[in-house]
């Protein structure tokens, strides 16, 4: 038999065993420790019967009942509506005009709007909706396709050159790529484009001959004074917002290569509510016609 | 305590202890994954599931060998905040081709579940070369070396038929028309296309990084991203169907 | 070779071995000229490399040892074999060091992303689980490696089995290490947490853990004691379950048996439940009851007092291994796997906190009557630190496994703040505290260089944790509830960027608390070193006593 001895520190008794000089203490389990565990043991059992829990030939055991976290967060969806109360109910049917009349749906719209252009559009248009390049700055009043709350919410649901069917489409062709205009008419008719917002034209460039290519080419959609023209969503030339950069090197690029950014259709990933309130959102950043 | 004294017997006897720690750490492991695989409920029923075409394919490997699982979850939780910032909760069919699975385990950027045409190429390709340039307040590394790095369309076949092995479905055509659709699905232009999307509905052929030519991993992988969460139909899902 | 007595012959194990890694050099220079991507290549000549250096090792021990085997025992007294743990201790601080820095550079790219250079070798994805690997398997396995040969050893009282065999295994492992880190760097990864290496570094690992294995076993078999240590119950788990978890999680099929890609079998929500059941138990069995070996010898070996109770650790032991298994759902709470799994995981994870509470209180209450020992040992107070986060991480991981907690903890900083402590705190702290003992038995000084600097580290590493711990935890529940918040009028508060914007100072907290630890681990190996180099040597009686049992 092994020879068991008493621990002289805390009186009880060693196993009396001994592995490299390590002995160890025969203590009784502590009763806190064995009766926490049987607490946890009996909370689980009772989890099962409540909640579903075990696998079986063909199922599981549901549960009481009948508990689905997916069940449940369709209740919560449908409390967040109750919670949100009338003023949502209103603004799912009220036209765009109504809302604008009405103070308390234009700002619950508003607060609408806010929570939902944070996740989808600030990551185009800016945390404050002030734009980067190639991404329009949604504060100021320089539009390229309209200012309007109709031409705003249009913008919103079908988006730009975004695939959809009812997106807003033209483009501005590739002049230089596609050999319209030789490398010296571009590099005349963007001195030209500059001139128009007063910057300074590349030294001995003839601005008059720009101003006839201009006119021949591209007065269409940017207008004879260089103004833009909403409908096709051509930018307004003569001020220095320029979606990007009014160097001379960007505007060489977009007259060679053309183009035009896109952005995205919102119908269907964002239900309509949401779409209305973003639009009066947008419109109200500031800028709004 | 005559219980623990029976104990001894394991401690003299290595392999008896061996076999005891065997099958103690055997059972949970079995009675949890067995029934995976073969209860009904466990992958919803649901319109529009396919295989993911060879670009995208390639695309899911770059994903994969980036790490981009390390900050980004693919799985929106049935819980409120989520299913409104992010869309529809995942479901289990929607990585049952999905080898391996990439729901993550840590959103240092947001769940990407559902981020299939929510923004443009161009922007991804702006985005994933220089994310500050775009989102000034982002810690996102950047990849621009991915379209650098042009896809050699004769090795995929490969890939996919490693795949029909473990369990996804191509078929011999699709195995067979593998490098003609990578290049179909960067080139909106070419003939191929309308073959391709006989074989991969909903498949979209754009040029995906705006360098047309060269079908580089940067196509591949935001032809990925951009299809990640369009597959499946939810018009026509039910959503009673699948309580679980 | 000349002077070599006629008698001299090769072993069956020296002779065979030797030949098995010609054939495999040979066959990794084949598949070198096949490979279909370059990494492979890359990986196929370092393994040839490897085998022939493997041979040259064979044949010169073999040319250097006498021409009898070398002795189990030496005038009645085991033979320890110390070689191999010697070269696994080196191996962890080495590692241990390499994988606080990337840790450290991980922390600062996420505070400041410049730091990626925006290079595939350097960015946040590759590093992440350079780091997490190189802490987990390259540190704590090499120390687990260095402790259980050592344990077993002494514990049994007989010499290791095996005489090539347990340098394989020491060697095997630290090839495997540098295989899977360097094919992270290049992009070889399977993306699955904590077992990213590809099928050709898996295949290796499982040929290198059942000879591990095998040796551990092989030793308890031919024991001199007549019971088996507890320390040796938990190492035992250890391996054999890790072995299980390895081959269940990591089924793959190569695309070429040329090339670095493979696909895993599993798929989906069945991958996702393989990939937990392996992830939770990595941590339940690597990080736990390997370490839990450690405690169970170091603890009471350092404060030379009896192990608190027998009952207890029966007990814990096969309720901890019993429990453990059936945790991993906690980790995907909420997901597309099916309600009925994630009750499971979560129940279990609450029944598994007494049985880890049992280690904490059997590795603290073996203190009792040396409590003040902890004012004259840092060493011993490291240990007993790492017990206490150890009870600090086993409360709080049954607590984050309540669903409602962890659908706010889940995919935050909290979580890496759960880590953390469990990772610094326990596997850390425990594992310095093995290596201060091990060194100077291992080389035969009388103590360490200097314990004051143990000190240092002591403070240094518990500030850095400190920091560390409780910037997640403010970070991950600040980023929870921004996450969730909503106004008034019922609409999300915050947008995902303002979220991250929030993180910043939470994430240089984290990189000061990384840095204080990574300064703490430098005086270490500095301790080391000269205790090693200019330790005074250890008179011989003076050697740990052998007390044979009875
Ligand atoms: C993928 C990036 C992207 C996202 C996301 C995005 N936009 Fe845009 N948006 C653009 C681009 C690019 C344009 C300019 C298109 C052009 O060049 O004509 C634009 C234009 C607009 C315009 C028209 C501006 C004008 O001057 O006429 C409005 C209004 C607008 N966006 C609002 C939004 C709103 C609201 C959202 C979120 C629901 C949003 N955008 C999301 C890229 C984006
Ligand atoms: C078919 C219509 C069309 C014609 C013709 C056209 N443009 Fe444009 N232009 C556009 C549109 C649309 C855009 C906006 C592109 C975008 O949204 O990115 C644009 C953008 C520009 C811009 C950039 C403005 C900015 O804000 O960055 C410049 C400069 C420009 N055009 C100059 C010209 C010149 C010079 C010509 C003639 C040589 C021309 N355009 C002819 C439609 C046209
Ligand atoms: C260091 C962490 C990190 C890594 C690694 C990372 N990302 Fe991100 N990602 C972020 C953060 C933070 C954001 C949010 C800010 C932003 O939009 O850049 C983000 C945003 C995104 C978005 C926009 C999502 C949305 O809905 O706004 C996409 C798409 C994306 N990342 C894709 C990727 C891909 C693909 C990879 C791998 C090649 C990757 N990320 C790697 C951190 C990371
Ligand atoms: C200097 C010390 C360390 C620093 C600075 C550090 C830093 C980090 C960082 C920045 C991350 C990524 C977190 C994220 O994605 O948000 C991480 C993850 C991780 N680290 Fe460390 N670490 C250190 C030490 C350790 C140690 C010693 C261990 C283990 C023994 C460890 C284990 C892990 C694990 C397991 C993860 C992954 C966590 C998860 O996915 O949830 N770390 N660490
Ligand atoms: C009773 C003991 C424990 C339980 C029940 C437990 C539970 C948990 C839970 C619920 C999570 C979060 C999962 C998620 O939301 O994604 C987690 C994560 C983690 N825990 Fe623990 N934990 C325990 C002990 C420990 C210990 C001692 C360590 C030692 C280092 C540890 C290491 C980890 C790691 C590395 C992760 C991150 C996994 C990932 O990559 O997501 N845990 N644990
Ligand atoms: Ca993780
Ligand atoms: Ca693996
Ligand atoms: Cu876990």
């Amino acid at each position: 038999m092994e020879k068991q001895e008493i621990d002289v520190v805390t009186g009880t008794a060693t196993t009396g065993h001994q592995w490299d000089g390590i002995k160890e203490l025969n203590t009784p389990l502590p009763r806190w420790w064995v009766w926490v565990f049987y607490a946890t043991v009996v909370w689980s059992v009772l989890y099962w019967l409540v909640y579903p829990a075990w696998p079986l030939v063909s199922g599981y055991t549901r549960g009481l009942f009948g508990y689905s976290s997916r069940a449940n967060v369709a209740a919560e969806i449908t409390a967040l509506h109750t919670l949100r109360g009338e003023k949502a109910v209103a603004l799912a049917s009220a036209s765009l005009e109504e809302i604008e009349k009405n103070p308390a749906l234009l700002a619950f719209a508003r607060a609408q709007g806010k929570a939902a252009f944070g996740d989808n559009c600030a990551p185009c248009h800016g945390v404050g909706a002030t734009g980067a390049k190639g991404y329009p700055n949604l504060n100021d009043d320089d539009w390229l396709w309209g200012g309007t709350l109709p031409a705003i919410y249009q913008t919103i649901q079908y988006g730009i050159r975004s695939g959809n069917p009812e997106a807003r489409e033209n483009q501005m062709p590739a002049f230089g790529k596609d050999g319209v205009l030789t490398r010296d008419q571009v590099l005349q008719v963007a001195s030209f484009v500059r001139s128009l917002s007063g910057q300074a034209a590349r030294p001995g460039a003839d601005l008059g001959a720009g101003k006839k290519i201009f006119a021949d080419n591209c007065a269409v959609c940017h207008g004879e004074d260089g103004k833009g023209n909403q409908e096709l969503g051509a930018p307004n030339l003569t001020d220095r917002i320029y979606l990007r950069g009014s160097d001379e090197a960007a505007i060489i690029d977009i007259i060679n290569n053309g183009g035009g950014g896109v952005m995205p259709a919102w119908t269907g990933r964002l239900d309509p509510a949401t779409l209305k309130s973003l639009a009066v959102y947008v419109h109200t950043l500031g800028g709004g016609k | 305590m005559s219980l623990l004294s029976r104990h001894a017997v394991f401690e003299r006897n290595s392999i008896l202890l061996a076999v005891g720690i065997l099958v103690v750490i055997l059972i949970g492991g079995v009675v949890e994954i067995a029934p995976l695989f073969y209860l009904r409920s466990t992958i919803e029923k649901v319109e529009g599931m396919r295989p993911y075409t060879p670009l995208e394919l390639v695309g899911r490997d770059v994903y994969v060998r980036e790490g981009c699982y390390t900050c980004h979850s693919q799985m929106v939780r049935p819980l409120r905040d989520e299913v409104e910032r992010y869309g529809h909760y995942s479901l289990a069919a929607e990585s049952m081709y999905d080898h391996p699975f990439q729901w993550g385990s840590k959103r240092t950027g947001p769940d990407l579940a559902r981020v299939g045409g929510k923004y443009s190429d161009e922007w991804h390709v702006t985005h994933l070369a220089n994310p500050r340039s775009i989102v000034p307040q982002s810690i996102m590394p950047g990849y621009g070396f991915l379209a650098h790095n042009e896809i050699d369309a004769k090795k995929i076949a490969n890939n996919m038929r490693t795949l029909r092995a473990v369990g996804v479905p191509y078929t011999d055509e699709q195995i067979k028309s593998a490098a003609l659709d990578l290049k179909a699905q960067a080139t909106p232009d070419s003939s191929d296309v309308a073959d391709l999307q006989k074989r991969y509905p909903r498949a979209v052929a754009r040029n995906f990084d705006g360098d047309a030519g060269h079908v580089t991993e940067m196509d591949a992988l935001v032809a990925y991203l951009q299809m990640l969460g369009t597959l499946v139909d939810f018009k026509l899902y039910s959503d009673k169907a699948d309580l679980r | 070779m000349a002077h070599a007595t006629a008698r001299k012959s090769m072993t069956f194990g020296e002779g065979g071995s030797a030949l098995v890694f010609a054939v495999t050099a040979l066959l990794c220079l084949v598949g070198a000229a096949r490979a279909q991507d370059a990494t492979f290549a890359f990986h196929a000549y370092l393994s040839a490399a490897a085998s022939v250096l493997a041979v040259f090792m064979i044949f010169s021990s073999y040319s250097r040892r006498p021409s009898e085997p070398i002795p189990a025992e030496i005038d009645g007294k085991p033979n320890y074999n110390f070689g191999p743990i010697k070269f696994a201790t080196t191996a962890a601080m080495f590692w241990g060091i390499a994988g606080f820095v990337v840790g450290l550079w991980a922390a600062l790219e996420l505070a400041w992303p410049a730091l990626n250079f925006d290079l595939p070798w350097t960015n946040f994805g590759r590093i992440r689980p350079l780091h997490t690997s190189a802490v987990i398997f390259a540190f704590g396995g090499n120390v687990l490696l260095a402790s259980s040969l050592y344990v077993v050893q002494r514990t049994c009282r007989v010499r290791v089995a095996g005489e090539i065999a347990p340098w394989f295994v020491v060697l095997g492992y630290n090839f495997f290490i540098v295989i899977a880190g360097t094919g992270y760097l290049l992009g070889v990864t399977q993306s699955k947490e904590y077992a990213e290496p590809e099928w050709y570094a898996d295949l290796w690992l499982t040929i290198v853990w059942v000879v591990y294995l095998l040796v551990f076993l092989a030793t308890l078999i031919k024991r001199k004691e007549p019971h088996i240590f507890v320390a040796n119950w938990f190492y035992l788990a250890f391996i054999i379950t890790i072995a299980v978890l390895h081959l269940g999680n990591n089924p793959a099929l190569p695309v070429s048996v040329f090339g670095s890609k493979s696909y895993i079998a599993w798929s989906g929500v069945q991958d996702a439940m393989f990939q937990w059941w392996y992830g939770h138990n990595a941590v339940g069995f690597f990080l736990t009851s390997g370490f839990l070996g450690i405690m169970y010898y170091f603890v009471p070996k350092r404060a030379d007092r009896p192990i608190y109770s027998y009952r207890l650790s029966i007990v814990h032991f096969w309720s901890l291994i019993f429990l453990y298994i059936w945790a991993g759902p906690h980790h995907l709470h909420y997901t597309a796997l099916p309600d009925w799994a994630q009750t499971l995981g979560m129940t279990f994870s609450i029944m598994l906190w007494m049985p880890s509470w049992g280690g904490m209180i059997n590795g603290l209450m073996t203190l009792s009557g040396a409590w003040d020992k902890l004012r004259t040992d840092p060493v011993l107070r490291m240990m007993v630190v790492s017990v206490a986060f150890y009870g600090m991480s086993t409360f709080e991981g049954p607590m984050m496994s309540v669903k409602a907690v962890n659908s706010l903890s889940h995919y935050t900083d909290w979580t890496i703040g759960h880590v953390h402590s469990g990772a610094l705190g326990w596997v850390g702290f425990v594992s310095f505290g093995a290596v201060y003992c091990l060194v100077p038995w291992l080389w035969q000084k009388k103590g360490l260089y200097s314990l004051k600097l143990v000190n240092w580290h002591f403070w240094v590493s518990t500030i850095g944790i400190v920091l560390y711990v409780s910037a997640m935890w403010v970070s991950g529940i600040l980023q929870g509830l921004m996450w969730r918040a909503y106004t008034s009028l019922g609409f999300l508060e915050y947008s995902f960027i303002e979220t991250v914007e929030a993180m910043h100072p939470f994430y240089v907290i984290r990189a000061l608390g990384g840095l204080l630890f990574v300064i703490g681990s430098l005086l270490m190996a500095w301790n080391l070193w000269m205790t090693v180099k200019s330790g005074e040597p250890e008179a011989v009686a003076a050697r740990p006593a052998l007390q044979p049992a009875e």
